[in-house]
């Protein structure tokens, strides 16, 4: 079920230390966020034409919302601008001191993201229609869904939510079999 | 004290030399200016001699002592330092969840970045918890934050002026920040900060009031007479952003 896929782990708290200096222990300050994003970005440019990541922020003690929005809205803004590379992304750690501050920047933007949320507990973060919200609950569930199973689900709004999710880069469409793929089954091995 | 600071600034840009100041003679009022790093501060702005015996160390009040914030790296030593006596204040004194310490570093930090970010110019910060026992009949935890920048109206004028016309002044653009989250900068994401901070004080039951100019804006809880809205005052350089955090009711 690899698909092709480039799978990247990255430790926030581990880029903090090594990119700005190992005297900072909370990601506060839009520079200290745009640096760590950059960091990021720099790790992704390694990967081939897609790929899954999993942004680890469990070591992260304090989050501010500057951060925030460089480290999580903005990588994720500027990922879907590349026209050569696909990036799919998992956020892990996103545990209630963080929980503000990243749906807040989300919002803002107009983006949305998958989160672990608690141990083994994936939540859909950030802006959301009520039928990406249900088809994303369905996806997740599940795991996969078949073509098939697209076609059978009876309320048009649902087909419509996972068309949106794949096109919004929150659930994979296999472009080898046409499943679609939630996140957090793609990020497992990293977890 | 931090105002007393920027006092300081605006009498020596004035006279061309640093102002003398004076330390009270009263030993209560020396100790809480040295323990709040008062006379640390002061160097460089007031022509002062510090009192030569520091008080004995106590457990004090003191959050945060005056701190100056001039570069980024100041907000992270800021956040460091804050975190172990913030839990215990928070909790001990205001009641609040041990939690709290997160977002309290979170407003801490943006208002540290408001100077860095708008002002252009030095700024310090401070916070402390008191028992204001007559007024509220509670504790309550006072963040200060001030600087000698260019005020909320020179920080957004280039980008929004235009738009406001006549009505362009200090009062219209704080209303522009502190109301509609407006910055200078043009990126959807920015402008947050100050938002943000006025949901989480809402939560707490807190007040926070900005002055800029002429002009003082605030978010103020039913406990709090102030108005919202003020014009018309004495000029302040720079801007001041002042958050009160009650003690939840009963502590």
């Amino acid at each position: 079920m690899t698909e092709g896929m480039d799978r990247i782990a990255i430790d926030v708290g581990q880029v903090l230390q090594r990119t700005v200096t190992s005297l900072y222990s909370n990601l506060v300050t839009r520079p200290t966020g745009r640096a760590v994003r950059m960091a990021i970005e720099t790790r992704l440019q390694d990967a081939g034409e897609r790929s899954i990541s999993l942004i680890d922020l469990s070591e992260v003690v304090i989050l501010d919302f500057s951060c925030a929005d460089e480290v999580v809205a903005r990588l994720l803004e500027r990922s879907h601008e590349s026209p050569t590379h696909e990036a799919f992304f998992v956020f892990r750690g996103v545990h209630e001191p963080h929980r503000d501050q990243i749906q807040t920047v989300l919002e803002r933007r107009g983006l949305a993201a998958v989160a672990e949320t608690r141990k083994d507990v994936f939540e859909l973060l950030g802006q959301r229609s009520p039928a990406e919200l249900r088809a994303w609950g369905l996806l997740e569930q599940r795991g996969l869904i078949t073509t098939d199973e697209v076609d059978s689900l009876e309320d048009a709004d649902d087909r419509a939510g996972l068309v949106r999710l794949v096109e919004r880069r929150l659930a994979f469409r296999s472009p080898h079999t046409d499943r679609i793929h939630a996140l957090s089954q793609l990020a497992k091995h990293l977890l | 004290m931090v105002g007393l600071l920027v006092a300081g600034v605006v009498a020596g840009k004035k006279q061309g030399t640093l102002p003398r100041l004076e330390p009270p003679e009263s030993a209560d009022v020396t100790g809480y200016l040295s323990r709040m790093a008062f006379f640390e501060a002061a160097r460089g702005v007031f022509d002062c001699d510090p009192p030569a015996r520091r008080p004995p160390a106590r457990d004090s009040d003191v959050l945060l002592e005056i701190t100056p914030i001039t570069a980024n790296a100041d907000v992270h030593e800021v956040i460091d330092r804050v975190q172990s006596k913030a839990g215990s204040i928070l909790t001990s004194k205001l009641g609040y969840p041990a939690t709290a310490v997160v977002q309290f570093s979170v407003i801490l930090s943006e208002v540290c970045q408001n100077i860095i970010e708008h002002a252009e110019a030095p700024g310090w910060v401070a916070a402390q918890s008191y028992n204001w026992a007559r007024r509220l009949g509670r504790n309550v935890v006072v963040i200060s934050v001030m600087d000698v920048g260019r005020g909320f109206r020179g920080s957004l004028g280039d980008e929004h002026s235009a738009r406001y016309g006549d009505r362009w002044g200090d009062t219209t653009a704080l209303e522009a920040a502190f109301l509609h989250g407006l910055t200078r900068f043009p990126d959807s994401g920015r402008g947050q900060g100050i938002q943000q901070i006025r949901r989480q004080v809402r939560r707490w039951d807190g007040a926070i009031t900005i002055r800029s100019g002429t002009a003082r804006i605030g978010q103020v809880p039913e406990w709090d007479d102030q108005p919202p809205l003020s014009d018309g005052l004495e000029p302040f350089p720079g801007a001041q952003i002042s958050i009160v955090l009650p003690a939840k009711a009963g502590e």
